[in-house]
């Protein structure tokens, strides 16, 4: 038995929005970028799920598309951290309340 | 029985996520969830073991569909024969001693719970590695076990020799887990599945084998690179270098890595798809099992010569393993897969009950492992003593009242009879004299003579933990009922053949050969040592007697021949020249080529800015004013704040949608 496509969308909506609070309330950049990963990971999902109910679900396009995605992710993070760890050693702060530097 | 298989390493598992998910304060609960987790494990596994025992050579396997890919079907199970069941139940009730072994032992340790909950993830998946009847499952839960062991071994974190040992252990294991994964690709590009037992087309079976049987290289070439990954696990040569660092992790890990899991997980390995190794064989013998014996002697002969140049008591307790699992790898080779499983199990009695002896003796002397500083230990901690010179008797080999000597026997009786070669028969014999040389040094040294530095103030430690020591001890001694060739129900049980009691098969002239061995052994190591520890004529008390006598040779033990620094020196130094390469490369050969695009666009730049200058400037200073005057106002939007940017792109996209639902 298989839950129908609604549920995958609410969980997946679900998935996104937890991801978009993260993102946006938490202080620290790290827990912004696993919020970031999380609305990825909520993509990947709808990926998916369109696919496997879509009517002629035997080529696996949704299921290429996620796995570019997830590559994608893993590059993503890969430079997220990287710069996390960069403004770590310039600022020794990760709050990023405190990184304004770009203020107009 | 086996559809409600797959919650042997749930039960375990489940707990241990409860137990990550409380707080540090709650030390009852996590222990109670621990040990519960444990005992309803131990109580399945005991279920299925029972059903196994309906019809000899029983076997019953569950598949599913793990998912579909195109045309490609993934399928995963769990399998429940004798192999299996056997290994659960030594596995739970092992593990389940050594859980109630550290409720004692951890009882002043900060960080009591989360260890608690690794003990308990380490166990179900073990747990899950055993029962998997899929190469692909197996391989998950063996890569869950490597982490387990990676956060075990590493749970002192703080001190920094740990978190080395961690990922020297992590990532030792992970070159051999890299041969293990090719052979597994290959194997499912050859036979087009991973299950063992399907009806008939797994890849264990006749269906899979004769997509493999036209080249019986390529099985033994899947065989070997499979047993790469069983050799990293299991601490064979040259892969073993991980095992004695391990010993930084907290004592009662150390029994569980060496004892239930982890390292039984690569001879188990080897077991379970004994049917690749066996393709093509004439008279039981095919070229990768002879690779898997020579690796097994050269693992058993070398560990255990080290062993006797340690002073550390677990680090003697490390190569004792490692020297017993390469015993078990010759046995495989040879043809004895029974007698090496058997082995495994009782080795698992005796070995975890030597370590939590081991972990017992540090605990009364405050943490010193150093054997040189312990001695007369006897009198001070009698049931630690006691049950630790049972366990040395069942590691030692000695015939009759022990498990180990049972199952020792065994595999030199397979070994003997080789079609091959005779070395190793004489080879193993003569680890079998070391085994029991450096277990008598171990036990003259701890628990005999004078005590010195560390022993003065030892005590007996509390009932919780002695209590596994107690059990675990008559386990070594009872598990002989069911081994002895007079009624070897075990062996029977494993290779699905009727049992039958004949009490003249209890003498055999083997019995009489590893009786002489052992006593030669013992005999020689009292002789040797039986002044260990004390001055005698120029000799000082801290110098070993054999270092008096040999100090080259001693040198060369004590410093596990250099491997590690050999391995220092060639393969981190490779490594080392080879990141040192890529770093100059980055660093001038892209950099140069950077800069020198660089210095063209700069070249170009200054001709543009000279005909800039000269150019028409007032009209667009006319035009910068006013957009100034707009960017300031603006401006005011950017703050800075990379939240509220984001912010901004999530109502952005909300009102997208909210347009798009309106036009439509």
């Amino acid at each position: 038995m298989t839950p129908s496509l609604q549920v995958f969308l609410i969980v997946s909506a679900a998935v996104f929005s937890i991801g978009l609070l993260a993102a946006l309330s938490r202080r620290h950049a790290i827990f912004i970028l696993i919020g970031i990963e999380m609305m990825l990971a909520a993509a990947n999902l709808n990926f998916i799920a369109f696919w496997r109910f879509n009517p002629q679900p035997k080529q696996p396009i949704g299921v290429m598309i996620a796995l570019f995605a997830i590559a994608i992710a893993a590059a993503e993070a890969a430079v997220g951290l990287a710069l996390v760890i960069a403004v770590y050693r310039h600022y020794r702060t990760t709050n990023v309340d405190q990184l304004d530097q770009l203020k107009g | 029985m086996v559809d409600y298989l797959w919650m042997i390493p749930a039960v375990p598992l489940g707990a241990s996520l409860v137990i990550l998910s409380l707080s540090n304060a709650r030390r009852k609960s996590a222990t109670a969830l621990a040990v519960i987790g444990q005992v309803l494990a131990l109580a399945m596994s005991v279920l299925a073991f029972a059903a196994t025992l309906q019809v000899p050579g029983f076997r019953a396997v569950r598949n599913f569909t793990w998912f579909t890919f195109g045309e490609q079907t993934l399928r995963l199970g769990s399998v429940l024969d004798p192999l299996a069941a056997a290994m659960l139940v030594m596995i739970t009730l092992v593990g389940l001693w050594i859980f109630v072994f550290s409720v004692g032992y951890m009882a002043e340790d900060k960080n009591f719970t989360r260890f608690f909950a690794y003990l308990s993830f380490f166990s179900g998946a073990m747990l899950g590695l055993v029962i998997a009847n899929s190469l692909l499952l197996l391989f998950i839960f063996w890569e869950l076990v490597g982490l387990a062991s990676y956060l075990l071994i590493g749970f002192w974190i703080e001190r920094p020799g740990a978190a080395a040992a961690a990922k020297k252990a992590f990532i030792t294991t992970r070159i051999g887990d890299m041969g293990f994964f090719l052979g597994m690709l290959w194997l499912y590009g050859r036979s087009g599945t991973l299950l063992f037992y399907d009806g008939g087309n797994g890849c264990l079976e006749n269906g899979g084998l004769a997509m493999l049987g036209t080249s019986p290289a390529v099985a033994g070439f899947i065989a070997l690179l499979i047993f790469c990954g069983a050799a990293g696990k299991s601490g064979q040569f040259p892969l073993h270098v991980w095992l004695p660092d391990a010993m930084e992790g907290p004592t009662p890990v150390s029994a569980l890595i060496h004892a239930a899991t982890m390292v039984a997980a690569g001879v188990f390995l080897v077991a379970r798809v004994y049917p690749l190794f066996l393709l093509g064989a004439i008279n039981g013998v095919t070229s990768s099992l002879t690779v898997v014996v020579w690796i097994g002697v050269t693992t058993a002969l070398m560990a255990a010569l080290i062993a006797i140049a340690q002073e550390d008591i677990k680090r003697i307790l490390a190569y004792s393993t490692i020297s017993q699992l390469g015993l078990m790898m010759v046995s495989l080779g040879v043809g004895g897969v029974a007698a090496g499983i058997m082995h495994l199990l009782t080795h698992g009695f005796f070995k975890a009950l030597l370590f939590l002896g081991a972990g017992s003796v540090i605990h009364g002397c405050h943490g010193e492992q150093d054997i040189r500083k312990m001695g007369g230990l006897r009198g001070l901690m009698p049931v630690t003593f006691v049950t630790y010179a049972i366990g040395m008797m069942a590691l030692s080999g000695v015939p009759l009242f022990f498990s180990g000597g049972w199952t020792k026997e065994e595999i030199l009786h397979a070994t003997a009879h080789w079609p091959r070669s005779h070395a190793p028969y004489y080879l193993m014999l003569a680890g079998v004299v070391l085994t029991a040389l450096y277990m008598t040094r171990q036990i003259i040294y701890v628990f005999f003579g004078n005590p010195r530095a560390a022993a003065e103030r030892a005590h007996e430690s509390p009932r919780v933990m002695t209590m596994p020591l107690i059990v675990l001890a008559l386990c070594a001694i009872f598990l002989s009922v069911v081994l002895t060739p007079a009624w070897p129900w075990l062996h029977a049980y494993l290779t699905g053949e009727p049992v039958r009691f004949e009490i003249t098969r209890l003498l055999q002239p083997m019995l009489f050969i590893s009786l002489a061995v052992v006593g030669a052994g013992i005999g020689v190591g009292i002789w040797i040592y039986r002044k260990a520890g004390v001055p005698d004529r120029d000799r000082p008390a801290e110098i070993d007697p054999l270092e008096y006598a040999q100090p080259g040779l001693f040198r060369f033990l004590a410093n596990k021949m250099w491997i590690d620094e050999f391995y220092e020196g060639t393969v981190v130094a490779f490594s080392w020249i080879g990141a040192r390469f890529s770093d100059w490369m980055d660093r001038y050969f892209w950099d140069g080529l950077v800069r020198g695009f660089g210095a063209i666009g700069q070249l170009f730049g200054t001709f543009t800015a000279s005909v800039d200058e000269r150019g028409i400037n007032a009209g667009v200073d006319e035009t910068t004013a006013g957009t100034r005057g707009l960017g300031r106002v603006i401006s005011a939007a950017h703050s800075g704040q990379i939240q509220t940017y984001l912010g901004a792109i999530a109502i952005g996209m909300l009102a997208l949608l909210l347009l798009y639902a309106w036009l439509a």
